[in-house]
C-alpha cells in the first residue's frame, strides 16, 4: 500500500515536470524565435504522451499481472486531457486570438485540426465521466464501453499528428507505434479471454 | 520627405538620402563616435549588426538599394536559428547544430543547358561584376510565419544575362548541393534528394528576384543557404533554394521539390497569396517572427505592383 501511494506520487511528479519546465523556459527566454509555435507543439507532444501513458497501466496488468497500475490510469488519463486543454487553449489564445471565423475554418477545412477536434470531444467525455459516482450511474458495462473510446482518441491524436507534419513522419511513427503495442496487447488478451476461460493468476 | 503614394516595397529614409552622405553617416558610426550613437541610430542601423562588431565575415562595400521594407528588420539571432533546412535536419535546432561545420569555399556552380556559357565556375567568379547589394525583403514562409530580413546578393537578371540563354530557354533550374557526408539530412528520404527548384526565365530576370550571399551585412550562415541561395521575395520561402550547386536553362518547366512531394499541396509557382488556401494551412494570415498579434497577409507577399503583371490572364487557384 505504502510503495502504491509512492508509485503514484512518482508518476503524478513524472507528468507535471513538463509543464514545470515549460513555465521555467518561458520565464528564462528560452522559447525559441517563435514562441507561440513552440508551446502548441510541446504541450500537444505532451498531451499524446500522456494519452499514450494512460493506456499503459492496462497491458502492465495484462502482460505482468501488475493489478495496482490500474490505479494509476485515472490520473493519467485527466492529465492527458488537461494537457490537451492547454494545448487547444494555446491554439485558441495564443496563436488564433480568438478568432473564432478563422478556427472554425480550420476545424472544417483542415483534416489534422478535425481530427484534433474529434480527440478533445473523446476525452472531455471520458474526463466528464472520470469520477467513481459515473461508473454506478452509467452501470459498470456501459462505463467500460464508453471509456474502451479512449482507444479512438488515441488513434485519432496519432492521426491529427501525422496528418499536421508536412514531411518528416518518424515521430508520427515512433507513437503510432507504442499504440499498435499497447492496442495489440488488449486485442490479445481480449480474443484470449472469449476464446479460453481465464487461468488464476 | 515628400508624401507620395508609397511602392509596395517602400521607400525609406535611406533612399532619401544621398548616397555619398549615407556612406559617411555609417562611416562616422564605425569610426565610433560611441556605442550609444549607434543605438540612437536606431532600427535604421539595427540590421547591420556588423556594423557595432566588425567580423571576418562582413561584406565590404554594399550598396543600399531602393528595395527596403521600413519595418524593423527580424533579430538577426531570430533570423539565424529559426529556419528549414532538410538536407541538415528536419528539427530546427539540430539544422543549426549540424550545419555549424558545413564547409562553403572552395565552392563551384555547375551552369549548364539552353545558354551560351555553360561550364563550372567558382561561386566567387560567377558573381564578380556585381557590387554586392542589400535588400530588405518581406520573407514569407508557407508555415504562416514571416520575417524582415536584410539580404545581400546580386540582381540573379544579371547573372542570367551574362551566362546569355539560347532562344530556348524559357525556364530556369536550380540544385542544392547533394552530399549526404556533408549534409547528414540527406541520409533519410525525407524528400527526393537532391532539392530542385526552378521559376520561369522572366520570373528569374525580374528585379526583384536575388541570389543572396549574406544577410545581415555579413556573408551567410550555412543554416540559411551559404554559400549562395536564391532569393524571391513573392514567393513562399521554400522557392529559396539553398547552397546552389547547379543551374540549368531548359526548354519546359523543371520538378521542383515540394510539388514532387505533395503535388496538391505545392505548386510550381508558390505565389504568396492570402486567397489560395493550403490543406494544411490557411495563408490568410502570418506571424510576424517577434509580433504577438497575426496580421493580414498580402498578395504577392507586397511585391504586387513588381510582379503582377507576370501572372496576367492566369488563375493563380489552378497555377498555385
Ligand atoms: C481542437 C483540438 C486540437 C487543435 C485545434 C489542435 C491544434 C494543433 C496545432 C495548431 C498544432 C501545431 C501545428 C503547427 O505548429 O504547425 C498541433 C500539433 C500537435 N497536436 Fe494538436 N490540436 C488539437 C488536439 C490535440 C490532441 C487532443 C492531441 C493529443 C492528445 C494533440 C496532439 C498534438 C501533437 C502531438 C502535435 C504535434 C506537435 C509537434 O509537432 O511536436 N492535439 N495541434
Amino acid at each position: 500500500m505504502h510503495r502504491q501511494r509512492i508509485v503514484w506520487w512518482a508518476v503524478f511528479a513524472a507528468l507535471s515536470a513538463p509543464l514545470a519546465w515549460l513555465g521555467v523556459l518561458a520565464a528564462t527566454d528560452g522559447l525559441g524565435a517563435n514562441p507561440i509555435e513552440f508551446v502548441t507543439r510541446y504541450l500537444g507532444d505532451w498531451a499524446l504522451r500522456a494519452l499514450l501513458a494512460a493506456l499503459a497501466p492496462t497491458a502492465l496488468n495484462i502482460l505482468f499481472g501488475w493489478t495496482g497500475a490500474v490505479r494509476l490510469r485515472r490520473m493519467v488519463g485527466l492529465y492527458a486531457f488537461a494537457y490537451a486543454v492547454l494545448h487547444v487553449s494555446s491554439y485558441v489564445v495564443l496563436d488564433q486570438f480568438f478568432d473564432w471565423a478563422a478556427i472554425w475554418a480550420d476545424v472544417i477545412k483542415r483534416k489534422y485540426i478535425t481530427a484534433g477536434m474529434a480527440t478533445v470531444a473523446i476525452l472531455s467525455l471520458l474526463a466528464a465521466t472520470s469520477w467513481a459516482g459515473a461508473v454506478r450511474r452509467l452501470g459498470a458495462k456501459t462505463w467500460k464501453r464508453l471509456h474502451r473510446g479512449v482507444y479512438a482518441a488515441a488513434l485519432l491524436a496519432c492521426l491529427h499528428y501525422a496528418w499536421m507534419v508536412k514531411a518528416d513522419l518518424t515521430g508520427p511513427a515512433l507513437h503510432a507505434a507504442v499504440l499498435a503495442v499497447l492496442l495489440g496487447v488488449r486485442m490479445a488478451a481480449f480474443t484470449k479471454k472469449r476464446l479460453t476461460p481465464l487461468r488464476p493468476r | 520627405m515628400l508624401i507620395t503614394s508609397r511602392k509596395s516595397w517602400e521607400l525609406s529614409d535611406a533612399d532619401a538620402t544621398p548616397e555619398a552622405v549615407y556612406r559617411d553617416r555609417r562611416r562616422f558610426l564605425k569610426l565610433g563616435v560611441g556605442l550609444a550613437a549607434g543605438m540612437a541610430a536606431g532600427p535604421l542601423f539595427a540590421p547591420r549588426s556588423g556594423l557595432a562588431a566588425p567580423s571576418e565575415n562582413k561584406i565590404k562595400d554594399i550598396l543600399q538599394s531602393k528595395y527596403r521594407i521600413l519595418e524593423k528588420a527580424t533579430e538577426r539571432d531570430k533570423f539565424l536559428n529559426y529556419t528549414n533546412f532538410y538536407e541538415f535536419a528536419t528539427s530546427r535546432d539540430q539544422i543549426v547544430e549540424r550545419a555549424e561545420a558545413f564547409a562553403t569555399r572552395p565552392w563551384t556552380v555547375e551552369v549548364a543547358g539552353e545558354v551560351k556559357h555553360a561550364g563550372t565556375y567558382d561561386v566567387d567568379d560567377l558573381l564578380r561584376p556585381n557590387r554586392r547589394e542589400e535588400r530588405i525583403y518581406r520573407h514569407r514562409c508557407v508555415e504562416t510565419w514571416s520575417m524582415i530580413v536584410p539580404w545581400v546578393g546580386v540582381p540573379l537578371a544579371d547573372v542570367v544575362k551574362r551566362l546569355e540563354p539560347t532562344s530556348k530557354a524559357r525556364y530556369v533550374a536550380f540544385e542544392t548541393l547533394h552530399d549526404p557526408e556533408r549534409m547528414p539530412g540527406q541520409k533519410r528520404p525525407v524528400l527526393e534528394w537532391p532539392y530542385v527548384e526552378g521559376l520561369r526565365l522572366d520570373e528569374a530576370l525580374n528585379p526583384l528576384t536575388v541570389l543572396a550571399v549574406g544577410a545581415y551585412g555579413e556573408t551567410l550562415a550555412p543554416q540559411n543557404g551559404a554559400p549562395i541561395r536564391l532569393v524571391v521575395p513573392w514567393k513562399y520561402g521554400f522557392k529559396g533554394i539553398k547552397s546552389i550547386v547547379r543551374i540549368t536553362f531548359t526548354e519546359t518547366e523543371p520538378p521542383t521539390s515540394w510539388n514532387r512531394s505533395s503535388p496538391d499541396e505545392y505548386g510550381f509557382y508558390a505565389n504568396v497569396n492570402p486567397d489560395v488556401s493550403h490543406p494544411r494551412w490557411s495563408q490568410a494570415k502570418e506571424r510576424l517572427i517577434g509580433d504577438f498579434f497575426k496580421r493580414r497577409t498580402l498578395k504577392f507577399n507586397g511585391y504586387g505592383e513588381e510582379v503582377a503583371h507576370l501572372y496576367q490572364n492566369m488563375d493563380l487557384s489552378k497555377f498555385f
